[in-house]
């Protein structure tokens, strides 16, 4: 589904974001990527977004390369993939209803779909008495769960989530892995971005090591071994 | 339905957005402010131009005893001219009757008069031309071969214009610089408006590049991100044309109450017949800053 070829990214000779990181992503995977502060992962995953170029090498999404699109096919890639961050980025002058209703709205769907849909995903994270409200009136982790609920409400082939427990607590953390467990478990691929032992060891699917730009360890069944 | 979202999604953040919404319409307040304070001042130096042109002529001043038949034949002739606005034919015996009446009090001159018995004056022929740029086309008429050769020179005593040409090229030079240089500073002002306006939006939107980001990451297309900004833009537009218009009703009230006699106009009169005109100037003025601001500053975070 996803895959990389011999992708570099060099932002100025001291630094190496990415060194010939060559790996497949196949689809219904739950892949972790893992890896300390400034090991690349980060930068992998804005590649799979078109978010950064690569310096050398190709990244494809199917059969597409991501980086030879134009301006509209990016978009409609996009559309296919849901994204969530580790500071929400959510659309701070829009309500937790909205927020979800935007997304839906990116992909032309109509109001009736939005609002058949919206409160929906909205209890599936149990913010369905947060509706109304803002981000800023919400905890971090009802952030994060709505930033989940954004991220799915299209039915994206797959779920990108870039250090998602990054901000929160481990009870909030745990619930978010569950989540993307159960998205995964109904077919959507999931790539995992952490640097958290504790989770890693809770989900039990393929990790993958990075370490100074570089793939060091692929492991179908993997632990925290850094 | 994508037209419909993006309008209902400008005035959502135009509510939302609270301070942040009205300073930007303040500053567009001033931008439009800037633009009515720049027609008024231009009707105001219009009705004074005009005024001073009006006062601006030239007299043919004729022999005594000039033949009317001469003198008609000539201002049939200056009257054909495109440049002449009109013409008036003072007649001696008119021309005494004016100069009486304007020394009716200066008793030894009228005395003077009585005892010459006869007429001194001639008549004259009064001529406006349709811009004080034109009088020396006129003057040089009178010089050509074509008028010299009807007699005409014979029974013309003098020309004012010769006496009065210092005076009216200074004024047409006065006049053309005005223009250019009112011109040069409308455009001045109106450009540093604009660009207090530009930025100021430019800043607002600059705030909100992280969320134009994350709206294309969620897939939204530039249309879709870009509209509303536009929109919110052209709500400043609006708003702010009906606050500048507002501003300005006390502004003209007090310039029509005390400074009438002093402008030469009424503009509170001027302000009310040409409202309608002002309005869509304004309006266009303030919508179209608002979204072009707006589409050009969000252009920036637009790239991908």
């Amino acid at each position: 589904m996803i895959y990389f070829n011999n992708v570099s990214k060099v932002y100025d000779k001291d630094s190496v974001a990415l060194d010939k990181v060559t790996l497949t992503v196949t689809e219904g995977e739950f892949v972790s990527i893992v890896g300390h502060s400034g090991a690349g992962k980060t930068t992998l995953v804005k590649m799979i977004l078109a978010e950064a170029a690569p310096t050398e090498g190709t990244v494809f999404f199917e059969s597409v390369d991501i980086h030879k699109l134009k301006s509209t096919d990016l978009t409609n890639l996009r559309r296919r993939i849901g994204v969530v961050f580790q500071d929400f980025k959510l659309l701070s002058n829009k309500t937790a209803y909205e927020n979800i209703a935007f997304a839906m709205e990116a992909v032309g769907k109509t109001d009736e779909e939005i609002a058949g849909d919206v409160p929906h995903v909205l209890e599936l994270v149990d913010l369905g008495q947060k509706s109304n409200h803002f981000p800023h009136e919400m905890s971090g982790g009802e952030k994060q769960r709505l930033s989940i609920a954004r991220a799915i409400i299209n039915q994206p082939e797959i779920i990108i989530a870039d250090e998602p427990t990054g901000n929160l607590d481990p009870v909030n953390a745990y619930e978010i892995i569950q989540i993307l467990k159960k998205i995964n478990d109904l077919g959507t691929t999931v790539i995992l971005t952490t640097h958290n032992k504790g989770i890693l060891e809770s989900v039990k699917k393929r990790v993958i090591t990075m370490e100074n730009g570089k793939v060091v360890r692929d492991d179908k069944e993997g632990k925290y071994t850094i | 339905m994508l037209i419909k979202r993006i309008i209902k999604s400008g005035f959502i953040n135009f509510k939302r957005n609270g301070l942040i919404s009205w300073a930007s319409v303040i500053i567009t307040t001033i931008t439009l402010s800037v633009i009515v304070s720049i027609i008024l001042l231009q009707a105001v130096v219009i009705s004074s131009l005009t005024q001073i042109k009006d006062k601006v002529d030239v007299t043919i001043y004729f022999n005594v005893g000039a033949s009317e038949d001469k003198i008609m034949a000539l201002k049939s002739g200056i009257e054909s001219l495109p440049e002449v606005e009109s013409v008036s034919y003072t007649s001696a015996g008119d021309a005494l009757d004016i100069f009486r009446a304007r020394h009716e009090k200066d008793y030894p001159t009228i005395q003077a008069l009585d005892e010459i018995g006869t007429n001194p004056l001639g008549g004259y022929l009064n001529i406006k031309a349709k811009e004080v740029s034109q009088y020396e086309t006129i003057a040089n008429f009178l010089k050509s071969d074509s008028t010299i050769s009807t007699g005409a020179a014979s029974i013309i005593d003098k020309v004012n214009y010769y006496q009065n040409k210092l005076v009216i090229d200074r004024l047409n030079a006065i006049i053309a610089g005005g223009q250019r240089i009112g011109f040069l500073v409308t455009l001045i002002l109106i450009i540093i408006s604009i660009i207090i306006t530009f930025n100021t939006i430019r800043l607002k939107i600059f705030f909100s590049k992280e969320e134009i980001g994350v709206m294309r990451l969620v897939g939204a297309s530039k249309m879709r991100v870009r509209g509303p900004f536009m929109i919110e833009g052209a709500i400043y537009g609006i708003v702010a044309t009906a606050v500048t218009l507002l501003l300005f009703l006390p502004v003209t009230i007090w310039l029509g109450h005390n400074m009438t006699d002093f402008l030469g106009i009424n503009l509170y009169h001027y302000y009310f017949s040409h409202l309608y005109t002002i309005f869509i100037v304004v309006l266009l003025s303030g919508v179209f800053l608002g979204m072009v601001s707006s589409l050009l500053a969000v252009r920036r975070y637009l790239n991908k």
